[in-house]
This record gives C-alpha cells, sequence and structure tokens, in this order.
C-alpha cells in the first residue's frame, strides 16, 4: 500500500524524497492541486472516500501520514 | 453602540472594572451579559435573531453529538459481533441522520441571512427581466431589519456546527457558554470569524490581573483608535467626494480616489480589528488575527492570505476543500484527464471551486452585482496567475531578479495596484460606471490636473494632507517593525522611557487631531455592513 501512495506522490513531482520528507504541507511542497490530486488517486486507488475534514496538515505532511490516513479510512468502512 | 462613541468607552470602562472585581468563576457570565447589553442597544429585535441562530445550532449540535457518541459505544459494545458490512450499514444510517440534522441547520441559518441580506437584491434582478420582457409590472421592494453581524455570528455559529458534524470536537452541553461564543460582542462589528476549539481555551476560563497583558491589550485598542480616527475617518471626506461625484473628479482624480480608498479601508478594517483582539487581551481572551502586512504581499494569491484571514480560511476549510474533493468533482476531475489530459484534470476542480468560493466571498461582501463582479475578479486573476507561472519561472530562471530589493518592490506595488483597481467595484457600487471610471483614468490622467485646484476641494485641507502623509509613514513604519515581531512587544523590551512617549504621543495624537471632538459623531466601520 505504501509503494502504490508513493508511486502517486512521485508522479506529481519526481525530485522529491517521499520516502523521508515528512513536511510536504509546511515546506509547501504538496499545493492545493497536488492534495486534490492526491485525493483523486488515492479514492480511486483504496476505493475510500476522503472528505474535506481529513484535509489538514497532520494528514498530508508525509507518505506515512497519508498511509496512516488510508489505513485509519479502510478500518473505518 | 459604535467602537468609537463615548458611550462604548463608558461601556468598555465599566466591563473592564467589573470583570476584575467579580468572582473569576463569574467573568464568562459578565461577558455573555454585556454581549446582550452591547446586542440589544442596536435594537433589541436584534436579540432575537441571534437567541434564534444560538438556540438552533445548540440543540442540533447536541443531537449530532449524541449520534458520533452513541455510535461509538455501540460499535464498542458489539465488536465481535457485527459484520464488516453491518457495521458500514449501521455507520450510513446515523451518517445520514447527522447529515440531515446539519442540513436543517446550514437551511435555517443561511436562509436567515440569505432572506434578510438577499432578498431586495433578488427583487431588483427579477424587476430588471420583467423590464427586459417588456412586462409592465414590478414587485415592490420589503423592508427588513439586518441585525447587527448577521454575517459574522452566521458564520462563526455555522463553522461551529460543522466542526461538531466533523467530529472535530464535542458539542458544547452548556447553553450559556455556547451564547457566549457566539455572542461575544467584541468579534460582532467586523469579525474576525473566530473557532470554538481556538476560543474555549480562554473564553470561558478564569482571569487574574495582569498587567503586562492589559497594558499591551490597551496599546493596540490606542493603536486602533490612531488608525480609525486619525486615518480612515479624515481620509473618508475625500474619498466619498470624489466618488460621489465622477463627471468633476475624473481622469488622475479616480487614481487619488482609488489610492485614498485603499488607505481609508486598510486603517479602518485593520483599526476596528486592532481594537477588538485589543480589548480581548484586557479581558485575557485571546482571537485570531486577520492581517498579517497585507499591503506588502508580492501577489494577489498571498495578498488574500493576509488580509481578512478568519474569512478565508473559513471559505478554504468549509467551502473550498469540500467542493474541490466532493465525488461529483472528482469523478468530473477523471473525466477531465482522461479526455482532455492531466494538466486540465488536475486544475479544474481546484479552479470551480476556486470560483465557488470568489463568488461566494464577493456576494458576503454585498447584495450587488458589483461585488459579485469583484469577487470573481479577483478568483479569474489568481487563476490566471496561476497558469501564467510557468512563464514566471521560465522568467525567473532568465533573469536573477527575484532577490533584488526592486524587484520586490515592484511586485508588492503592483500588488497594491491591482487590490486598489479591483475595488474601484466598492467605491462606484456600479459595474458599467465603474469601468467607465477605470478607463478614463487609464486614458485622461495627467499629472498637472493635481494642480488645477481640484485636490483641494475634496474636502480635505492642507493640514489633513499633513496628517495623512504623516500617518501613512507612520503605518508603513510600524508595519516593516512588525516583520520582526509584534512592535509592542519590542516597545515593552526595550527602555520604559521610550515606550512611554511614543504612547503617550500616539494617545495625544489620537486625542488632538482624531476626527474627533464634541458632538462628533464617528462614521460606522466599513466591515460593518457586510
Amino acid at each position: 500500500m505504501m509503494d502504490e501512495i508513493i508511486t502517486i506522490l512521485k508522479n506529481l513531482h519526481p525530485d522529491v524524497d517521499f520516502e523521508t520528507c515528512d513536511t510536504l504541507i509546511d515546506d509547501g511542497i504538496l499545493d492545493s492541486f497536488d492534495i486534490v490530486s492526491v485525493i483523486a488517486e488515492i479514492s480511486q486507488e483504496f476505493d475510500i472516500k476522503i472528505g474535506a475534514e481529513h484535509i489538514v496538515p497532520e494528514n498530508f505532511n508525509s507518505a506515512g501520514a497519508l498511509w496512516e490516513l488510508v489505513c485509519r479510512l479502510e478500518d473505518e468502512d | 453602540m459604535l467602537f468609537t462613541s463615548y458611550e462604548f468607552l463608558g461601556f468598555l470602562l465599566l466591563l473592564f472594572f467589573l470583570y476584575y472585581i467579580i468572582p473569576a468563576r463569574h467573568q464568562w457570565k459578565l461577558l455573555l451579559a454585556a454581549g446582550y447589553v452591547f446586542y440589544a442597544v442596536s435594537g433589541w429585535k436584534n436579540c432575537l435573531f441571534i437567541l434564534l441562530t444560538t438556540g438552533s445550532t445548540y440543540i442540533l449540535a447536541l443531537r449530532i453529538d449524541r449520534i458520533h457518541r452513541e455510535q461509538a459505544a455501540y460499535l464498542k459494545e458489539h465488536k465481535k459481533e457485527l459484520s464488516k458490512e453491518e457495521k458500514k450499514s449501521y455507520k450510513a444510517r446515523n451518517r445520514s441522520r447527522q447529515w440531515r440534522l446539519l442540513l436543517t441547520g446550514l437551511f435555517m441559518n443561511f436562509g436567515i441571512l440569505a432572506v434578510l441580506k438577499y432578498t431586495n437584491f433578488a427583487i431588483a434582478n427579477v424587476n430588471a427581466l420583467l423590464s427586459l420582457t417588456g412586462s409592465e409590472r414590478q414587485i415592490g421592494f420589503v423592508s427588513f431589519l439586518l441585525p447587527l453581524g448577521i454575517s459574522f455570528y452566521t458564520f462563526i455559529t455555522m463553522g461551529y456546527l460543522i466542526d461538531v458534524y466533523r467530529g472535530k470536537y464535542p458539542a458544547e452541553t452548556n447553553p450559556g457558554k455556547l451564547a457566549l461564543f457566539v455572542s461575544f460582542f467584541p468579534q460582532l462589528i467586523q469579525g474576525p470569524i473566530n473557532r470554538f476549539d481556538e476560543m474555549t481555551e480562554t473564553l470561558f476560563s478564569e482571569h487574574r490581573w495582569n498587567w503586562q497583558e492589559i497594558s499591551l491589550g490597551l496599546e493596540r485598542i490606542l493603536w486602533g483608535f490612531f488608525k480609525k480616527l486619525v486615518i480612515a475617518d479624515r481620509i473618508l471626506v475625500g474619498v466619498t467626494t470624489i466618488v460621489g461625484d465622477p463627471e468633476t473628479y475624473d481622469g488622475i482624480y479616480v487614481f487619488v480616489g482609488m489610492m485614498f480608498y485603499a488607505l481609508q479601508l486598510y486603517a479602518d478594517f485593520t483599526g476596528g480589528i486592532d481594537i477588538t483582539v485589543g480589548i480581548a487581551q484586557v479581558l485575557g481572551i485571546r482571537v485570531r488575527e486577520n492581517f498579517i502586512r497585507p499591503y506588502f504581499s508580492k501577489n494577489i494569491a498571498e495578498y488574500w492570505r493576509r488580509w481578512h484571514i478568519s474569512l478565508g480560511a473559513w471559505f478554504t476549510e468549509y467551502i473550498f476543500y469540500p467542493v474541490s474533493v466532493c465525488q461529483p468533482m472528482l469523478k468530473f476531475s477523471r473525466f477531465c484527464k482522461k479526455h482532455l489530459g492531466d494538466h486540465v484534470g488536475r486544475r479544474m476542480p481546484v479552479y470551480m471551486a476556486s470560483l465557488a468560493v470568489w463568488f461566494t466571498t464577493g456576494i458576503w461582501h454585498g447584495a450587488s452585482w458589483n461585488f459579485v463582479v469583484w469577487g470573481l475578479l479577483n478568483g479569474l486573476i489568481i487563476i490566471l496567475s496561476q497558469e501564467c507561472e510557468p512563464l514566471y519561472d521560465r522568467f525567473h530562471r532568465k533573469f536573477h531578479v527575484k532577490d533584488r530589493f526592486w524587484y520586490r518592490l515592484f511586485q508588492v506595488v503592483r500588488t497594491v495596484l491591482l487590490m486598489s483597481s479591483l475595488r474601484m467595484l466598492d467605491c462606484y457600487r456600479n459595474v458599467p460606471l465603474t469601468f467607465r471610471m477605470f478607463g478614463d483614468m487609464l486614458i485622461h490622467s495627467r499629472l498637472s490636473q493635481l494642480f488645477d485646484g481640484r485636490l483641494m476641494s475634496v474636502g480635505l485641507t492642507v493640514s489633513d494632507y499633513g496628517v495623512l502623509a504623516a500617518g501613512t509613514v507612520i503605518l508603513t513604519a510600524v508595519s516593516l517593525a512588525g516583520r520582526k515581531g509584534s512592535v509592542r512587544q519590542q516597545l515593552a523590551a526595550g527602555p520604559a522611557v521610550v515606550r512611554c512617549v511614543l504612547i503617550y504621543g500616539l494617545f495625544l495624537c489620537t486625542l488632538i487631531i482624531g476626527a474627533y471632538g464634541v458632538g462628533y459623531d464617528s462614521s460606522q466601520f466599513i466591515y460593518n455592513q457586510f
């Protein structure tokens, strides 16, 4: 699952090291276009719904945080 | 009761005195009473509307929250017995009940706001359509009471209800405390649009006398009064004269009026917020900051992240993201990606949500087309500059000017001019007239027009111009000093003599040269009308 998330992120910013970076929002690496794209891709890939209430820096600052969000939403489903 | 009236100063002094002599556990109750007194003075009928909004939100939030808690308890109790499908269906049923409760609250409260604020705008548009179709029938306008600060408290309250629905925090069980959050009087005039979770920590807690905080709060209030009375109210007459007589004040005077209004709006709105934040600080309460030196922004998108921040944050959280990530929009995005390419597919949801936000921002500011056009133009310029980003990047790669002082200055001046040009729609309040005057400014402006005597006929004297020039220099200097952190904190950390002299000087300036005096009635804050 983590690999798929990293692939989605790499498609947007091939030059960023998503394995280690944990300031994707704080450093402005992901903008609003990226966030919406990531949500569209992840929702389709994992068949989950990411609502506006989940769009907070803690959920998007790193690939790991995104992975945790996906796990949480899959559990809730 | 105006912030700049003698009654308000008396009200404030009495409140501060009572606040620190009563038992601290009753302070929040005193603030609640003060809020309703403040509100009732503007018309007792206003209280009915704010009570209706508070009451409905209190009940609906409690019911939504109860479903959250019942669901958590039920799932915990039946964890082993329920299949995944059963859990999913149970949650979906609850979500649907909560959604209906949320919609009831949104329709009811935004409905009240829409009916009171936009009925006549709708009637005017229907009448215009009837005229266009050749009908002689016209619908009569209605006369509704528009309660003080209704746009602000409706947004504040609906933000709270949506947060409870999202499970961000539990509903407030004490109706008095929720009523205080909604009616906290300093925020009723012109915001900021506060959030419940951010305010509760200090709003309901007990506060002891803390002279350091109180003195910083009083300084902020004084700074707000200086901006409002010495600058905003002084330049108001110039703006009104120029905008009110476009035939006389054409050419370069359109530019003069535009810049006067930029200064007036900045001093008026930020001054009002300074008074609000200062009052809250004296009471030991933290409210949101609404500005971060907006006139030093390098582009319009940045400007809007630094001007009226609480409104922008509200729109981002409750309109922009919900619209851009809703299922139909995501499907539309995938459709665009498939048929029109990645670039369009990625941008479409964001641009459509942006336009929805800017349309709402426009209509929030006023029930007329000039505000709608103003909002949409802001959105279009931001989208256009977003699309031009690759061009800017190429330019910056070729010419290494990005970090040069003069280039940054150019960017700041460009932003100020762009924003001020857009605000002409707010000044003239008529879309065709605004575009005509904008064209006139571009084509017929001559520097020599400044010396043809009209500058001295706008209602400002030589001494007024002197005060405004000095005021602008002071505002700029304070903004620049603010880059290193709070100016008041910097002053407090320096020699006491310097702080005393500056504060005393500011007080004297406000008292002596403020648009102020016996029998003088200060103008209402511009954002109060929104």
